[in-house]
């Protein structure tokens, strides 16, 4: 992997964040902009691994991250999804152009 | 090892391949299995790292947790068979225009900073599962008990107020 | 603040003018719930105090304090700075007590309290009784603060307020259109006539360079020794002023509306006391205007025409208090024209003095009368119910007491001797004579005139024939709080012509002869022939009042519509100036003052209409946002400022 660059693996990620943006910005169903933001999620795990093991290889703080990382995303999922049910109930969609109340 | 660089090349075009139509998909249940290809792609990238644990633990969560979270959650929402609506034309005009733009900025940052090389010595040896475990719970000045403790916290409040976000209240009437 | 007492044992003099003000306080705030019936008592015992204590200060100025040289001079007991604008000109309370001051405040207190002792009983029961001497005390105190004031400024403020006052008054019945119209009228025309007043003040403040009256003596030898034309412009318009205030033509057309008002409150502020401000004010500025030949041609002029007008008109009005409102400005207009009759070819003659005099004492025998007639035609008014001639007739059996006084004072009026009325107007008359001998002969055409309108009207009133039915009950039912003041009154008016005021009230030490031999005949003789007149037309009933008017048709009804003076008015106001002046200014208000400020504020709505999109409660605009906020954030800070 050292013919590899580093700045290839980051592009990689770079380019999974903001395809996973693009979703976000995009997407009007809730459940698939929770996938976006799995993908951007994902691509900072990407970042931290790639980090750990091509500038500090005798060392896991990477490693560790990226764990913590896995663990506070499927948290956030969870707390998502029930946001989201709870929302389908009030609203009976769950698109997101139908939650505007807040405006003008 | 020359095979080294084209399995990343073909694993990145699996993922970015997967993210794209994950996001760009109009039925919602295929959309969730294209995330899941993408997650698997990415535990792919990490058994080419040779972070065999890392790699493992994406697979079990995200795959295997997270995934199916999402789908049991499309079939309490609404029928996965009906075609998603299609996105906001101004929208999608500025935020591919705003996506491209932060795309070439992060680029031209990334291109031009020169990483300091770290060499290749004995990755194989500290990244085991025993390492791994012990560092983790090791109160000593790199370990990670604190963080760990926390996270179980977080865990604990996110369950419980998952349960009381969706849990439905009782009608008012006896 | 400082007291610059002159005389200090003399601060009892405050209290004339604050004693009403208490009363105007005290029943101005706690009458209406508090004092309700004791209102009365209240206000007159206060004004007891203050007139008390004005006879006190009479007394004491004319035996003792101010005679020197033989000659009255000025005092000035106080002297407190109260707006300061350099070290000469600043507006200050003071007090001066010379003889016209001393003069004007016995007879403000003492009318006053007479017209408070009447009200007693003719207000008697009225909703607001305590507010009516609320006024009346506010009214008091604005006065002698008038009177006494020896700074200009400090008179006008004064002035103002006793316009104020008389405007509360003449509208006291306020759910009455007529009266409040009346009111507003009052107060309009004094307050323009103000307006000229200011100026006046202001120029001759800039001229002396000082308010004072003591600084303008002061400077008398120095700076106005000969003719100055500013000095002479502010004059003019200080009398203007006057005249508004005094009813002098053109400024007249308030005061016959202004009878609107209670009939004692007429008798106070629009016979004896307010109306005759204008008089005292051309008398405390005297020494000044005599230096100006043209500016007291002027006052002569405007003095006579006013006199003759009012005379003419009255002998045509039926409205007994419209008849008593003409007789009082042509009274004044006696009293302006007097102070005008110098003979500047003969500087030399001491007749010149006699004008100023006369006038003074017409002033003073002037208010007894007035106030006598006003209070009698109140007593009438409240038994017959109206005011009108045609209701009256034949009420000498039915009031015999105010019979006596009406016919007392319409004698004093007329000049009869012995009684108060003859000894000023032959003064008068005989200054007049001196002075100008074609505005002698209008004075003693007027002369005449007044005594044949005010025996008209006591014929009409007494004899004539009893009207029907309106006369219930006579005098007897009369309270004795409104029998009084006419007693003293007409006591007043009997007697008061013996009072040497002229000799008192004078210029320059006592008069050296006083007109009331060979010079008095004609005048008498002319009011004896009005009477007459009067008495041939109007004693018994007959078609003679009406021969006389078909005779004279083109010229009574003229006089009727009181030369048509008001709907000249009228035609400027309505016509030029609210047309000309008003409809183009409203005009321009409305749609280029209101359009701008509602055309800016269409505007902001507009934008905010526009631009409230960006609140669109969609989250994933806010992101859109966000994002692009940080983007612009990373590369301004990236690439321009490392």
């Amino acid at each position: 992997m050292s013919q590899v660059p580093l700045t290839h693996i980051l592009v990689l990620s770079t380019a999974l964040f903001f395809i996973g943006m693009y979703g976000l910005f995009t997407r009007r169903n809730l459940i698939t902009m929770l996938m976006s933001v799995e993908l951007i999620l994902n691509s900072a795990n990407i970042n931290f691994v790639a980090f750990n093991r091509y500038l500090y290889p005798g060392k896991l703080d990477g490693i560790f991250f990226s764990l913590f990382i896995v663990a506070i995303a499927a948290a956030e999922a969870a707390v998502a999804i029930a946001i989201i049910i709870n929302l389908y109930r009030n609203f009976k969609s769950i698109d997101v152009e139908a939650a505007d109340e807040m405006k003008f | 090892m020359s095979e080294s660089p084209v399995v990343f090349y073909l694993l990145s075009v699996v993922i970015l391949g997967a993210a794209l139509l994950a996001v760009t998909s109009r039925k919602i249940f295929r959309s969730a299995i294209w995330l899941l290809f993408a997650l698997t792609g990415i535990a792919g990238l990490y058994f080419w790292l040779q972070m065999e644990f890392v790699a493992a633990v994406q697979i079990v969560v995200y795959v295997g947790g997270i995934v199916v979270l999402i789908i049991f959650s499309i079939f309490l929402t609404q029928q996965s068979g009906k075609d998603l609506p299609a996105p906001v034309r101004g929208r999608a005009v500025f935020s591919v225009l705003a996506v491209c733009a932060g795309f070439v900025l992060t680029c031209l940052m990334i291109t031009r900073y020169a990483f300091p090389n770290g060499g290749n010595s004995g990755m194989d040896a500290v990244a085991s599962v025993g390492n791994i475990g012990a560092q983790l719970l090791s109160t000593s000045e790199h370990g990670y008990v604190l963080p760990f403790e926390v996270i179980s916290v977080l865990l604990l409040a996110a369950m419980i107020g998952c349960i009381v976000i969706a849990m439905k209240t009782k009608p008012d009437n006896p | 603040m400082y007291f610059n007492l002159i005389m200090p044992d003399t601060a009892y003099i405050v209290g004339i003018v604050l004693l009403p003000l208490a009363g105007f306080v005290l029943l101005g705030l706690f009458g209406r719930r508090y004092f309700r019936r004791a209102s009365g008592v209240i206000g007159t015992v206060l004004l007891l105090g203050s007139t008390v204590l004005a006879l006190w200060t009479a007394y004491g100025y004319f035996t003792t304090a101010g005679k020197e040289h033989g000659v009255y001079q000025p005092v000035y007991p106080l002297k407190l700075p109260w707006l300061v604008f350099s070290d000469r000109l600043s507006i200050d309370l003071s007090i001066i007590l010379d003889p016209i001051s001393v003069m004007m405040i016995v007879i403000v207190t003492v009318v006053s309290l007479m017209v408070h002792i009447f009200s007693l009983g003719y207000m008697k029961g009225e909703e607001r009784f305590g507010t009516y001497y609320a006024f009346l005390g506010l009214f008091t105190f604005s006065m002698l603060g008038l009177v006494l004031s020896e700074n200009i400024f400090a008179l006008f403020i004064f002035w103002e307020l006793v316009g104020v006052s008389s405007f509360l008054l003449i509208g006291y019945h306020y759910d009455r259109p007529s009266a409040v119209t009346a009111a507003k009228k009052a107060f309009i025309v004094t307050r323009f006539a103000d307006l000229s007043f200011l100026i006046g003040i202001l120029i001759l403040g800039l001229e002396a360079n000082t308010f004072d009256i003591r600084g303008i003596y002061d400077r008398l030898p120095d700076l106005f020794a000969a003719p100055h034309p500013a000095v002479g412009l502010g004059l003019v318009l200080i009398f203007i002023g006057g005249a508004g205030k005094s009813a002098l033509f053109p400024l007249h057309i308030w005061l016959p509306d202004a009878m609107e008002g209670p009939t004692p409150v007429s008798a106070l502020i629009h016979a004896a006391t307010m109306v005759v401000a204008g008089v005292y004010l051309v008398a405390r500025l005297y020494l000044l205007y005599i230096w100006h030949e043209s500016v007291m041609e002027l006052i002569l002029y405007v003095g006579v025409i006013s006199a003759m007008l009012a005379a003419i008109i009255a002998c045509t009005q039926t409205d007994i208090k419209r008849v008593l409102a003409y007789s009082t400005m042509s009274q004044i207009g006696f009293m302006i024209f007097s102070l005008g009759a110098v003979n500047y070819h003969n500087l030399n003659d001491d007749s010149n003095a006699l004008g100023f005099s006369g006038s003074m004492f017409h002033l003073f025998t002037h208010a007894f009368f007035k106030a006598l007639l006003f209070l009698c035609a109140g007593v009438i008014i409240h038994l017959v119910h109206s005011n009108e001639m045609k209701d009256m007739g034949g009420l000498r059996k039915r009031m015999p007491l105010v019979h006596a006084c009406f016919l007392i004072a319409c004698l004093a009026i007329s000049g009869i001797p012995p009684f108060a009325g003859f000894f000023s107007k032959e003064e008068i008359l005989a200054a007049t004579l001196n002075a100008n001998k074609f505005v002698y002969a209008l004075a003693l055409f007027t002369s005449g005139l007044t005594a044949f309108y005010m025996f008209r009207l006591y014929f009409s009133i007494f004899w004539w024939k009893a009207a029907e039915g309106h006369v219930r009950k006579g005098e007897g039912g009369i309270p004795f709080s409104m029998k009084l003041p006419l007693l003293i009154l007409a006591a007043g008016s009997v007697f008061a012509g013996f009072v040497p005021v002229s000799d008192l009230v004078s210029l320059a030490g006592p008069l050296n002869e006083h007109p009331f031999g060979v010079r008095a005949i004609a005048p008498v003789g002319i009011a004896l022939l009005g009477i007459i007149l009067a008495g041939y037309l109007y004693k018994k009933e007959s078609n003679r009042p009406a021969r006389a008017r078909a005779a004279f048709s083109g010229l009574y009804r003229l006089a009727a519509h009181k030369f048509y003076i008001d709907e000249l008015y009228y035609f400027v106001t309505k016509k030029i100036i609210f047309n000309g002046i008003g409809r183009p200014a409203a005009w321009f208000d409305r749609n280029i003052v209101d359009g701008l400020m509602n055309g800016l504020a269409a505007v902001t709505a507009w934008v905010s209409a526009k631009i409230k999109g960006i609140q669109s409660g969609k989250v994933q605009d806010y992101a859109l946002y966000f994002f692009a906020g940080i983007g612009g954030l990373a590369v301004l800070f990236i690439y321009l400022y490392t």
